[in-house]
């Protein structure tokens, strides 16, 4: 069974998939997610699957729940890199990922979050005393 | 088919070769109505008489080995004349003019082994309109897909804007072209707006909106922003009229309208030299 490494950047999270995740992979995923960002207090999580060839609806399914989990915890999810044949195989499906945001690679899925953080409240959380300035 | 009663027939069709090809050839120039030079089709008959000839000799069933050069002859000839636009029924029967020349030398006790001759003449027929149906086939197929490739451009119109200017029918096959273009742009070109032009598409029903549905939903899961523009007023009160519901999805009057929605997006504004916003 495989864990994958789940790294903190900033207030950020980044998890990329490398292999093909089997459900339970998938399910411990979705565990360590949910721990880390309480843990860390993130504010984003960034999911690179560009490494990944074959998404499922099981797949599909759990990354609407990580965004939705992670939107409770306050942090939004950024899935990027996503395949042309995986986009046209979700959409085949029937899959369209609602509440997911979505970004063509973990450079502009980090300045997505990035922009959300600057124009939003949590700056005041991100730098303390940012907000004594105004 | 026994050689040796083949003997007479052969023997009187390879002694009379050149008067038998020259009636031959006149019979197929007359079925013709579209001329080709007369060297070239005289190369072609007599090549192919001969093959006959030596196919008959070995005892020949038209799938039989001795048969080989005639049916890569026939191919050969269906192939080129279904590629110059003639009639089946041109290509077809000039395989069956040979009967003729070849009867009207024939004295009458002969003629056992002439309806033997014409049998195999008429299989030779047919496999040339079977060749002929193939090669037409391919061409079909092959303008097909060229059609495919031509009508799908993806231009870049901005740094991360790109443009697919749609035109003619969309069905499934064109969209699945259409969507795997543009998804395979988006990646190689780092884009993340597309605009998908409908101006050159002729109508717009359900199954039509469905498909550009489906193609901007698998840009988004990308990371694109898809823009729908180009919407002709009769197509906007089609769209209206079948309760198609483009949801969050942007559309635009006009391809221009849609750049500048985007390059606003983007954090450009487009202003007059003059400081005039427009």
């Amino acid at each position: 069974m495989e864990r994958i490494p789940i790294y903190k950047i900033g207030d950020i999270l980044l998890v990329s998939i490398q292999i093909d995740l089997q459900d339970q992979d998938a399910m411990n995923l979705q565990d360590d997610l949910s721990n880390r960002v309480v843990e860390t207090g993130a504010h984003g999580v960034v999911i690179d699957i560009s490494a990944l060839e074959l998404v499922d609806s099981f797949i599909g399914r759990m990354l609407s729940t990580i965004a939705a989990v992670s939107r409770v915890l306050d942090a939004r999810t950024v899935v990027v890199g996503m395949r042309p044949a995986v986009a046209i195989t979700l959409v085949e499906l029937g899959l369209s990922l609602p509440g997911v945001e979505t970004a063509l690679d973990v450079e502009s899925g980090l300045a997505l979050i990035a922009s959300h953080l600057s124009d939003s409240e949590f700056i005041d959380a991100a730098v303390p005393g940012a907000a004594l300035d105004d | 088919m026994v050689a040796a009663t083949n003997g007479a027939l052969i023997g009187s069709m390879t002694s009379d070769r050149e008067g038998i090809l020259a009636d031959w050839e006149a019979a197929v120039r007359g079925s013709q109505r579209t001329g080709r030079s007369s060297p070239d089709l005289q190369s072609e008959l007599s090549s192919l008489y001969d093959a006959i000839l030596s196919g008959v000799g070995s005892g020949g069933d038209i799938r039989s080995e001795g048969m080989g050069e005639v049916r890569a002859l026939l191919n050969e000839m269906s192939f080129a004349r279904a590629r110059q636009g003639y009639t089946p029924t041109e290509t077809a029967s000039a395989v069956f003019a040979l009967k003729e020349p070849v009867r009207g030398r024939l004295p009458d006790q002969q003629m056992a082994e002439f309806v033997e001759l014409s049998t195999l003449i008429d299989q030779l027929g047919l496999f040339t309109f079977e060749t002929f149906a193939a090669a037409r086939e391919s061409v079909i197929m092959s303008q097909t897909e060229q059609l495919l490739e031509l009508s799908t451009p993806v231009v870049k119109l901005w740094d991360g804007v790109l443009a697919v200017p749609l035109v003619g029918t969309l069905d499934s096959a064109r969209t699945q072209v259409v969507m795997e273009t543009l998804l395979q742009t988006l990646v190689d070109t780092g884009s993340a707006h597309a605009i998908i032009d409908i101006t050159g598409v002729a109508a717009v029903d359900t199954q039509v909106a469905q498909h550009l549905l489906k193609t901007v939903v698998a840009a988004r899961l990308m990371g694109a922003e898809c823009i729908i523009s180009g919407i002709r007023p009769q197509i906007a009160q089609t769209v209206v009229a079948l309760g198609i519901e483009f949801g969050d999805i942007p559309t635009k009057a006009t391809l221009a309208d849609a750049l500048r929605h985007v390059l606003r997006q983007a954090g450009f504004d487009i202003v007059r030299r003059n400081g005039e916003r427009s």
